[in-house]
């Protein structure tokens, strides 16, 4: 949190019904609407296989209220041959709209070494019965939809080592030969994570990940030269502040 | 590791509270032989200080040193804890605050009936003391006993601004001792309250390090069988919610201090065998409840909350954050005893010895295992093969032998003892489904008065005025959502439990049904009206509220002057809450007919339906609120209006 101190907050928007009371100086005893920002780093990790390496990361952010935030997204890969793909960012406002879930709607751009896309994008993202933590989008533009799914868990090995399998879906009603996306299931990222919190904000882990792309993604793929596909070794450090 | 709470300056002035001519040429004057001796003492004694009608309290930045940070705490006249004042009932008293620091300051005198401009709250009738002003609190002191005051501004508290409060009755006291002391607890920690909060809203279990793991569960297999060990980890996932959820911030960053000691250093208070000695116990915590024993002695409890109650003998009582209870021990035997005081969550202690001389430490006991939630926690009510009693000494594993808190929050493995759900089978439940609530426990089977009336039965409360009259039905209807995790679809009358981890541990331990008043309340009047409260919240958001509403979003509580009201409430969350009602008595309904205590703050056990009474004799605006300062500063609180 770095926008609101105990002080400043207690000059905050008053909230609705609560001035009917007379608050000297309109002070209220207790801010209960003020402001948290947050970033997590989920995966900031190199990966290693026979056919070479890649480096991805994937990330949020946000910032808002109990209620309304602002929320961002990104993710991407870097090749070895220094190209950025797989650039996928978003700006979303998000709703928190039950116990467990949030209502998620903006705009996801594709920035990266390819064409630029943009989509308008809408989904769920939250925490599932048995703690398990998914998102699921939907988006659309002019060339068609897309969606994602992600998932993960955490299973306690200790309170301090932690594995989580995780993964994430992409489909496409199009082919976008350019983006290297085929129709359908496009293409799968999924990794088995295993990271030690030795502080609960920095854990380094280390893992297996493994992607893959299906039909036609894999074609445009192997044209652009830029296919990472298959397991791989993998390290990085998770984070958050 | 750990070095003295107190700063190094000496300055008198600075150092101790004043009073007297020195500082304000008003009111009574330090005896030469006190003004002496807080020259010398390098730190805050629990004797009590004299009693006086005037004082002169600078508030201020104060370098503590307790972990391994040099922090900065928030104190009174040099001294964190603040400290200790003592007036006599029939005084009017006057005490000055000077705020020294660069951000508004409060001090609420916590559990005084006064003017609602005296109360100290910013926005209730009270605008603050700003950065470098001063605000004086005049009020006559109509009261007797033990109570304390704090800052009710942000994080103050929780940084050190927080003194006990001590005052004389009038007449003969109803309890005499020989020793008089004031065992003041709290928990401190380096890190910034603003930081607490703020990583709790990110995770709600940040501070859990005891959760349940992959040994956990083969250990359990292994105990309980394959299948139950499933069914139990089936029943706590699909809610999303964990046993192990006992304390919200626990002692990984937390330092539970005895007046103001770390336990490796500790408290002592001297005595001779054969005295009687009064030790008046004050949770100052800002999250923390904390469960009080003496090995070896038995303790009379002789206070509750600042008023007398029959005598309770009692090998360990809990203390919620904000209550206060005096007891007194009769030592025969010429030997040091060991004040233990561990943490509910069993993730660190607070110690202290009574000694015959000077620089004797007393033995620390093995800590006790840690409780785990069970479905009664829940709100499932009653159920078979529920109670968590007795299983605790069973499991060595669960018996920890801990020189240090940290190390406690580390091991995993010891942490772990038998949940007391295991031979439970979920799908015999009533309302068990917590998946789905969504159309409110209300229509739930067994959800109605009539039921929760049926359990008080089995509390055999000691004589056998009704616990709780009937009351009017106006239900207040819930559903779960964004701040409303989940609902109590049994709430049960549990006034005569300890508490998690305390029930069936082998030692008589207070339960509120033991406190009888020693004088008959002073308003006899049946109340006129009712008002339910839901304690609820959202563990995963770390927002909680009454009713299922933040304070922002909420109506104000309006009493009328001088009307009599029962509040019921009705905990629907997994953790206690005490909740603290400033200004006025909270009559508990605990059985005791005429006789029923009068409380300032009444501990709501997670799935607990209870009630008291107030008299609302004293109009302004009140603070209403949880005292757990995390809850209450994520929404826990109301305002109540009485005029
Ligand atoms: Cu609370």
């Amino acid at each position: 949190m770095i926008a609101a101190s105990w002080s400043l907050s207690a000059h905050a928007a008053p909230m609705n019904r609560t001035m009917a009371v007379p608050y000297v100086k309109g002070i209220m005893p207790v801010m209960d609407q003020r402001v948290y920002v947050h970033a997590l780093l989920d995966q900031f990790e190199a990966r290693y296989s026979g056919a070479g390496g890649q480096f991805r990361y994937d990330g949020q952010a946000w910032f808002g209220s109990d209620y309304n935030k602002l929320w961002l997204k990104s993710e991407g890969t870097v090749g070895t041959d220094g190209r950025f793909g797989d650039g996928d960012h978003e700006i979303l406002y998000d709703r928190s709209i039950s116990r467990y879930f949030d209502v998620q709607s903006g705009v996801r751009l594709d920035i990266d070494h390819g064409p630029t896309r943009a989509w308008g994008a809408i989904g769920l993202q939250g925490l599932v019965l048995y703690f398990f933590d998914a998102e699921a989008t939907f988006y659309f533009s002019d060339r068609g939809v897309a969606g994602r799914l992600t998932g993960s868990y955490d299973i306690f090995i200790t309170n301090r080592l932690i594995l989580q399998p995780q993964a994430e879906l992409n489909f496409y009603s199009n082919s976008d030969p350019a983006r290297g996306v085929g129709r359908g299931l496009s293409d799968i990222d999924t990794g088995l994570r295993l990271r030690y919190e030795w502080h609960r904000k920095i854990a380094p882990y280390i893992g297996i990940t493994y992607s893959n792309m299906f039909d036609k993604s894999m074609f445009f793929r192997e044209n652009n030269g830029k296919n990472n596909s298959g397991v791989n070794f993998t390290f990085g450090i998770r984070s958050w502040f | 590791m750990v070095e003295s709470v107190f700063p190094k300056r000496t300055s008198i002035g600075r150092r101790r509270f004043v009073t007297g001519a020195a500082a304000l040429s008003c009111g009574a004057a330090m005896s030469p032989a006190l003004a002496r001796k807080a020259a010398t003492e390098s730190t805050l004694s629990a004797e009590l200080p004299e009693s006086a009608s005037s004082f002169l309290l600078n508030v201020e930045k104060i370098p503590v040193r307790v972990g391994e940070q040099h922090a900065k705490g928030v104190g009174i006249n040099g001294s964190v804890p603040a400290p200790t004042l003592r007036w006599r009932e029939g005084d009017t008293v006057e005490i000055q605050v000077r705020n020294h620091l660069h951000e508004d300051t409060s001090i609420h005198w916590h559990g005084i009936r006064l003017p609602a401009d005296m109360d100290g709250v910013p926005g209730l009738s009270f605008a603050g003391i700003p950065a470098g002003e001063a605000f004086t609190y005049r009020f006559p002191v109509r009261q007797s006993g033990t109570y304390w005051y704090h800052s009710h501004s942000g994080g103050q508290e929780q940084a050190g601004l927080y003194g006990a409060l001590v005052i004389d009755p009038a007449r003969r006291p109803a309890y005499t001792a020989d020793r008089d002391y004031v065992v003041l607890l709290s928990d401190w920690t380096d890190a910034d309250p603003m930081d607490i909060v703020s990583n709790l809203k990110f995770d709600g279990d940040y501070y859990n390090f005891r959760q349940r793991t992959v040994g956990t569960f083969l250990h359990d297999i292994r105990k309980d069988g394959l299948m139950a060990s499933v069914r139990d980890r089936l029943a706590w996932g699909g809610m999303n919610m964990a046993p192990t959820d006992i304390s919200d911030v626990s002692g990984i960053i937390y330092t539970y201090l005895m007046n103001g000691r770390s336990p490796e250093k500790g408290w002592t208070g001297l005595f001779r065998p054969g005295e009687r000695i009064r030790l008046r116990f004050i949770n100052a915590a800002s999250m923390t409840l904390f469960d009080v024993r003496i090995p070896g002695l038995t303790m009379q409890v002789v206070s509750a909350d600042g008023n007398d109650v029959e005598p309770v003998p009692v090998d360990e009582f809990r203390i919620a954050p904000a209550e206060t209870y005096d007891v007194i021990v009769q030592p025969t035997v010429d030997q040091p005893y060991t004040i233990f005081v561990q943490s509910e969550d069993r993730t660190g202690y607070a110690r202290g010895t009574l000694a015959t001389q000077e620089d004797v430490l007393g033995p620390i006991p093995p800590m006790d295992p840690r409780p785990l939630r069970t479905m009664t926690d829940m709100g499932m009510g009653d159920m078979k093969g529920m109670s968590m009693g007795g299983e605790h000494k069973s499991d060595p594993m669960a018996r920890m032998d801990m020189s240090s808190h940290e190390k406690a929050a580390e091991q995993d493995t010891a942490a772990h003892h038998p949940a007391a759900m295991h031979d439970m089978d979920m799908s015999d439940m009533p309302g068990m489904d917590m998946n789905d609530m969504s159309e409110g426990h209300m229509d739930m089977p067994g959800m109605s008065m009539h039921h929760a009336m049926s359990h008080q039965d089995s509390q055999k409360p000691q004589n056998k005025v009704s616990v709780m009259p009937q009351p009017e039905s106006h239900l207040v209807s819930l559903q779960t959502g964004v701040e409303v995790q989940s609902l109590a679809p049994q709430p049960k009358n549990r006034l005569g439990e300890a508490g998690d981890g305390l029930d069936g541990n082998g030692r008589r331990c207070l339960r509120y049904t033991d406190l009888r008043a020693l004088k008959r309340g002073i308003d006899p009047r049946e109340p006129s009206r009712e008002i339910e409260l839901h304690l609820t919240g959202n563990m995963e958001r770390f927002i909680w509220g009454f009713n299922g509403k933040k304070f922002s979003e909420a109506e104000p509580i309006r009493l009328a002057l001088g009307e009599r009201v029962r509040f019921v409430l009705i905990n629907d969350t997994m953790m206690e809450h005490p909740i603290h009602l400033h200004g006025l008595w909270s009559e508990l309904e605990n059985g005791q007919g005429t006789f029923q205590p009068y409380k300032h703050t009444v501990n709501v056990k997670p799935g607990e339906r209870l009630s008291y009474l107030v008299s609302a004799d004293t109009p302004g605006l009140w603070a209403y609120h949880c005292h757990l300062l995390y809850h209450m500063d994520t929404g826990m609180f109301r305002t109540v209006v009485v005029s």
